[in-house]
Formats: C-alpha cells, structure tokens, sequence
C-alpha cells in the first residue's frame, strides 16, 4: 500500500499499464513533456518515448478519430481530452463511432479506448472548466461511463476501463485531484465496472452520489449523524453500467433516497437514478425521491460554491424527507 | 450588395514583395531543432531517458526536420509518425516571407517609406504601452489572490494594437482569448475591464465567466469563449450578414496557432471562402499552444499558405513590427470592404510568458528561446523609431507610463469597493425569461439560503 492523491493513483495505474501492455497509448493536448494540465500524464512521456506519449495538435475530434482509428487497428488508445469541457467538438466521434462500432459490425470491429477527462467544479473554472456532462454521454448506448471518487478506486477502475473491450468514458473529478489521499495498493488490480461501494452505512436515508460528490455526501452523512439520523452512502462508480442492486436494496433497506449530482439538475444521471428508484422500489419509499444538484443555468464563476451542491443542501434534503 | 455570385475570389499573388533586410520574423524552421532542448532543464526528472532527451524526441516524434541534422538518425524509433515533411517543398521561398516595416534595430528597412502621421505613430504606441503596464498591474492583482486568473499577451502588443488599429469603429471583432488589447485599444472602460477581471458584480458577465473573457458590444467586441476555434465560423457568419445587408464594414477575427488545428478553422476559412464574405482572420502566431510548438501543431511551412486551400490570399507580417501588421491588415479589411473578399493573415510573434498566471513554461521550452525573443520586443523596437524620428521623448513616454499606471489605480480602487454578484443573478440571462423550472429552483435556494442557520 502507499498513500497516494487521486491524482497520483491515475498516473501510477496509466503507468503501470503501459509497462504491462505495449499496446496501450497515450494522446492528447500537453500530454507530452508537459504531463498534461494537471500533470496525470507526468513522467510517462519520458519513459515510454513519443510513440507511446503523443502531443496532438489542437483538435478533439482529431484526437478521438484518431484514437478509434488505433484501436480499430488493434492499439488500446487512451486519448485525454483535458477538460470535459472542450469535450464536445468530438461529440461526433465518440457518439457516432466509437460507441456504435460494435454493434454496426456484429463485432467484428471493436473500439477498446478509455478517454480520460476531468470533469466537475470546484476550481472557480468558469463555464468551460467546470461542466460535468456524463449525462450526454451517458445516454449513449455503447459508451461505459465511469467516475471514481477515491486514489484506490481511481487506480483500480482505470485499470479495468484500459482492459475492458468497449470504449470507456473516465471522468476524473478534478475537484478532488490533490486533495484526496488514501491507501492505494501497489501492482496490479481492478475494480469492476459496474458495481456500486457502499461507503458509509445507515437505515434511515440513501445519499446516491458519484465524483466529488461523495465526500460532499459523506459530509452531510456526518452532519445527520449529528441530528440523530443514520445515512447510508453510495458511490455508484460507474454511471454506465450503473448497479442498480445495490442502490435498491439500499433504499429498500432506509425507504428514502437522496441522489445528490453536481450537474444541471433537468435531466441529469440522477433523474435516471431517481426513475430506476421510482420503477422498481416505490412502495419502499417513505418520502419523495430528491434531488439536490446544480441549477438549470450555466456553470458559474464568482457564485460557484452557490451552484454546487454542498453538505447544508444535502442536509436540508434529507431533513424535509425525514419530515415528509 | 455585394456580387457574391462570380466564380471564386482573385488569385492575387499573397506575397507582400517586400524583401527582408534580415531574418525577424522567424519561422518554425529557425526554432526547430537542438537549440530548444539543449536549454531545458532537466529539473530533477530521473527518468531513463532524461528531459534532455525527452524533449528531442517529442519533436523529432513529429517528423520535423532538425536543422542540425541530429533528427535524422535517431528518428527511426518514432517509426510511423516521422514522415518527411513537405516544408522545404515550398516553390516559391519568397512567398510567405514575413512582411516587415520597421527592423529590429527601430530604423524602417530598406525599402520602406514611413506612411503613417506622428499621431497615428504614437497612437500605436499608446495602446502597445497600455497592454505591457495593464499586464504588469493585472498579473500583481493576480498574485495577490484579488484576481483569479490572467493570461498576459505580453510580447504580442503590435500583432494586438496594429490590426486593432486597422479597423474601424463600424467593424467588428470577434476575438479568441489573446486580443483584450483590442478592446482596449477601441475604447474598453478600464473599469469594466477590472470588474471582469475581479468578477464583480457592476459588468455585463456578472462574475459568470473566468477572468479575460470579455464581452462589449458596444466596441462591436464580441463575447469571448474558453473553447479554441469555435469563434472562427462565427466571424464568417457575420461577414457573410454584413454583405447581405450591402455594408460598408468588415469583420476582423482573432485566432491562435493552436487553434488552426480545429475543425472550426477549416470550416470558418472554407465558408468564407465559398462566400467571399468580407473578414480578415488574423492568425496571432505566438509560436505555442500550452506546451505544443508551432511544428507539433501543423506540418505546413506556414500557417498563411493554408490560406491557398480556402482559395483567399495568405500573408505573412513580422507580428512584432506594428507598422508592418497595420498596413496588411488595413489593406485587407480595405479588400474586405470592397468586396475582395477574406484574406488570412499570420502575425508571426512570441507568447513569452506562461500560457496564463497556471502555467509554467519552463517545464516544456528553453529560457534561451525566450531571451530571443525578448530582443525582439515590439514596444522597445517601436520606441526606438519614435525617438529616432523625434516623435516621442523619453519624458514623454515615462508621463505616458505614469498617467496609465493612474487611470489604473483608479480603476482598481473603485473595484475593491463592488460586490460580488447577487444570488438571484445566477438564473438570470439564461433565456430572455426565466422559465418556471429556473423559478422553482431559484425561489427554492432562496427560501434554503435565508432560513438556514448560519
Ligand atoms: C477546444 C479546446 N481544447 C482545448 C482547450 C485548452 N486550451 C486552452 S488555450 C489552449 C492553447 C491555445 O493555443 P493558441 O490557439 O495558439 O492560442 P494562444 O494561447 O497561444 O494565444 C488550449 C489547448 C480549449 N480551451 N479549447
Ligand atoms: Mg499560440
């Protein structure tokens, strides 16, 4: 074990999987010398030469066409797009292509790439350093989608998104790069796509969240503790595919739940949350399903720590729903 | 109207004609190879291969040719990627030599004649000197946690105020991030400019955006995104509705080099070429995008001789010659206007400090390149002019300095007194209304904001 920031667990699992698999490659803006933005690629350019490590020109369309185009060949591209933000001029790309590959070739194409992007605020980034889109891509059918919220997680899930045969979106929660450290296991591991970490236990209420969001959860869980109220707390991990046994059985188990998600709140992956919840647990429910998530507007600047969801909504959410 | 139905755009040859008096511009060719990776630091790396190596790598990865000739051997490990490139295939070597007016040295070169009168002179210098004294002030304010974040263009000042200069009150600007001296030059109240910066309420954006995003429309200065090259077919557009509508204006948009890599730089330029809309797209050639060199993002010799498949003229001017990048852009918005169509423009100039006040240049470029560059510096090489020419003394210049640095003070004493925007602000400007979803939410964190126990 060595204890590591989300961002160092990202780097050691890209590194340890470069080592192991020659086929893997990196690409992207500032990737190279520079590390990337926020250094998630350092060292590795160094160490795995410039045909490993490729600085791009400054295109995303070109950097994902091209990264599908490797993977088709037989490369296991990991393309960083450097903030989900700017994400969208390979909307295309990632939609169109690399998500239907398979399907339009009754496998016989495949396009097994994990890009790699931040997301979220918490950075006063402004429009177009903060946005959390997993939504538009979650609703992508082909397209896996995953966030993890801590070093350990982080390491292990990346691990099992290089090695998974379909395209893998990775969101990284920027928020929380530096300031998360925990115990990450040395070598080899992963963690499953697809299954949600109980983090905290609880009876009376279900906080559903992903990202940055959990220790946002997990803060409010504490703070419920305090008013005499158990919170149990999930991390789904993956958005796409999303374990929708464990959310249910743990609101089956508090009759309440909460999903708590920092983008806008129409539409977003807890509305998705909320309905699988709606669909299958409702005569469970003690309460309405809530969300606590950002506004419909967007992602702003000066008045961010307004937009985004902090532990006195979450709170207060759970507070009306024990009142209900 | 304007006849937009003939054919296709004059094949004008884009060569400016004039000779060089000596290399100054620089080309991507004049900075690539040993030179860059021989000044980096290695900076601790411990790595097998080093820094040092690193870094000739990565450029030889991208098939450029090392002018020392080192590439050539030891590309073979970037197998694929190292394609000879077209670079010295260029037929005609005078083509896309930079333009130039004023020399390095401050004396006009050879062949040019001084055209523009001793006000528009020291006009041109107010408005560089206001940009180097603004980005001093800012960067100070930035240091000291009062703003956010600020993206110098410091270096870039004659690229910036010269094609500034050229267009007129009735053009408009579409700018990329880089050209906050544009609005500036047109008259963008410093107040405004701080409160931007600040994030304050009291300025259109309403703390929504970063700092150096500005938007004034009243300086037909249009508001500026994050997102590289998106700008590019919109100045297209609104070229293509100045000549619907038969006016005598013109539109002059802003890009960088990275942003010649997007696909909206090919779509913007092939529209306005299809549509011979009346714009001039001013290509600020800084040399970097981040960490990414001018021969990482593009293959092409120049970024003018693209303009050949777009069908409009390319042309190359010394960005840091203010003289030489007034006059071409002047004569192409003029071309604009009467109809000649779009014209591409690379200023070739220098970004010498970081990307923004988050970045650190010294991980990826050489202290040497930058000193090179510093012996450029467009507002020195048109001060010595000035004075040569008994234009500007050096009393003069310093009052200049001094009444800037006052109207700055001012701007930022009045700032520290706005405040931050209102909650309810957020939820505004959204849509022209705001919808019943966004009252909901808005009343809803009102109601949660005043109840709760502070
Ligand atoms: C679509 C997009 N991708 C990536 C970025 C991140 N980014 C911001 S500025 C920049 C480099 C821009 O280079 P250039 O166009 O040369 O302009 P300069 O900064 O040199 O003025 C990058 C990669 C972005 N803003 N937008
Ligand atoms: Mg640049």
């Amino acid at each position: 074990m060595a204890t590591m920031t989300l961002l160092q667990a990202i780097n050691d699992g890209l590194r340890l999987e470069m080592g192991r698999d020659d086929r893997v490659v990196v690409l992207g803006e500032d990737v190279g010398l520079n590390g990337g933005v926020f250094r998630a690629t350092q060292g590795l350019f160094e160490e795995f030469g410039g045909d490993r490590v490729m600085d791009t020109p400054l295109a995303e369309s070109g950097i994902i066409g091209t990264a599908i185009g490797m993977a088709l060949y037989g490369l296991v591209p990991v393309p960083e797009i450097q903030f989900s933000d700017f994400i969208y001029p390979a909307f295309d790309q990632i939609v169109s292509e690399a998500a239907k590959m398979r399907y339009r070739s009754g496998g016989e194409f495949t396009v097994p790439m994990t890009i790699r992007t931040p997301i979220g605020g918490g950075i006063r980034g402004g429009h177009y350093h903060s946005q959390s889109p997993e939504a538009y891509f979650a609703h992508t059918p082909g397209l896996k989608v995953v966030v993890p919220s801590t070093p350990e997680d982080a390491k292990g899930l990346l691990l099992a998104s290089i090695r998974d045969p379909d395209p893998v979106l990775f969101m990284e929660p920027k928020a929380i790069y530096r300031n998360t450290k925990g115990e990450v296991p040395e070598g080899d591991f992963t963690v499953p796509l697809g299954k949600a970490r109980i983090v905290r236990e609880g009876t009376d209420a279900t906080l559903v969240a992903w990202g940055a969001m959990v220790p946002v959860a997990e803060k409010a869980a504490e703070a419920c503790a305090g008013d005499g109220v158990s919170v149990e707390v999930l991390d789904v991990r993956s958005i796409i595919p999303l374990d929708e046994e464990t959310i249910l059985e743990s609101v089956k188990k508090t009759g309440r739940a909460v999903v708590v998600y920092e983008a806008p709140k129409s539409c977003g992956f807890g509305a998705e949350i909320s309905a699988v919840i709606a669909e299958k647990a409702i005569e469970y429910l003690e309460g309405p399903i809530a969300r606590v998530a950002g506004f419909d507007t967007p992602f702003p600047y000066t008045l961010e720590h307004m937009y985004l969801p902090d532990d006195g909504r979450v709170r207060q959410a759970i507070k009306d729903l024990m009142e209900f | 109207m304007r006849d937009d139905s003939t054919a296709g755009p004059p094949r004008q040859a884009a060569s400016p004609g004039r000779p060089k008096k000596k290399e100054s511009g620089n080309s991507s060719r004049g900075r690539a190879g040993g030179s860059k990776s021989s000044g980096k630091k290695s900076s601790g790396r411990s790595s097998k291969n080093g820094a040092r190596r690193g870094a000739s790598a990565n450029r030889r990865s991208s098939g450029s040719v090392s002018k020392n000739g080192k590439g050539a051997t030891s590309r073979s490990k970037s197998a694929g990627a190292a394609a000879p490139k077209a670079k010295e295939a260029d037929a005609d070597p005078q083509r896309f030599r930079p333009v130039q007016v004023l020399g390095e040295d401050g004396h006009l070169v050879s062949d040019a004649t001084l055209e523009e009168t001793p006000a528009m002179l020291l006009d041109l210098y107010r408005g560089m000197v206001k940009i180097r004294v603004l980005d001093g002030r800012m960067l100070n304010l930035q240091r000291q946690g009062r703003i956010g974040f600020y993206g110098q263009s410091t270096g870039q000042e004659a690229a910036i105020v010269g094609s500034a200069a050229a267009a007129t009150k009735e053009d408009w600007i579409v700018p990329a991030l880089r050209e906050m001296g544009v609005a500036v030059y047109r008259g963008y109240p410093l107040n405004l400019l701080v409160t931007q910066l600040a994030g304050k309420a009291g300025e259109v954006s309403q703390g929504r955006q970063m700092p150096c995003h500005f938007s004034w429309r009243a300086g037909k200065f249009v508001s500026m995104s994050s997102v590289i090259g998106t700008q590019i077919p919109h100045a297209a557009g609104m070229a293509r509705g100045m000549q619907i509508r038969g006016e005598q204006s013109a539109v002059l948009g802003f890009l960088g080099d990275g942003a010649t890599s997007s696909s909206d730089f090919h779509c913007g330029l092939n529209f306005a070429g299809v549509w011979r809309s009346p714009v001039v797209f001013l290509c600020q050639n800084n040399q970097w995008a981040i960490s990414v060199p001018f021969d990482k993002q593009t293959a092409s010799d120049s970024i003018a001789v693209k303009a050949d498949a777009y069908g409009m003229p390319g042309v190359r001017v010394d960005g840091n010659d203010v003289l030489a990048v007034y006059r071409e852009t002047h004569k192409a918005l003029g071309r604009a206007r009467s109809g000649g169509g779009p014209t591409l423009i690379e200023a070739l100039t220098y970004r010498r400090t970081g990307h923004s006040s988050s970045d650190d240049p010294t991980r990826y470029r050489s202290d040497e390149e930058v000193a090179t560059w510093e012996k450029r510096d467009p507002v020195e090489r048109l001060r010595r002019f000035l004075e040569f020419e008994g234009v500007l003394t050096k009393g003069q210049h310093d009052e200049m300095e001094e009444e800037m640095h006052r109207e700055i003070s001012e701007a930022t004493q009045a700032v520290e007194k706005l405040e931050d925007p209102a909650a309810e602000s957020l939820f505004e400007d959204v849509f022209a209304d705001v919808t019943a979803q966004l009252e909901d939410q808005r009343s809803g964190y009102l109601h949660y904001r005043n109840s709760k126990p502070s």
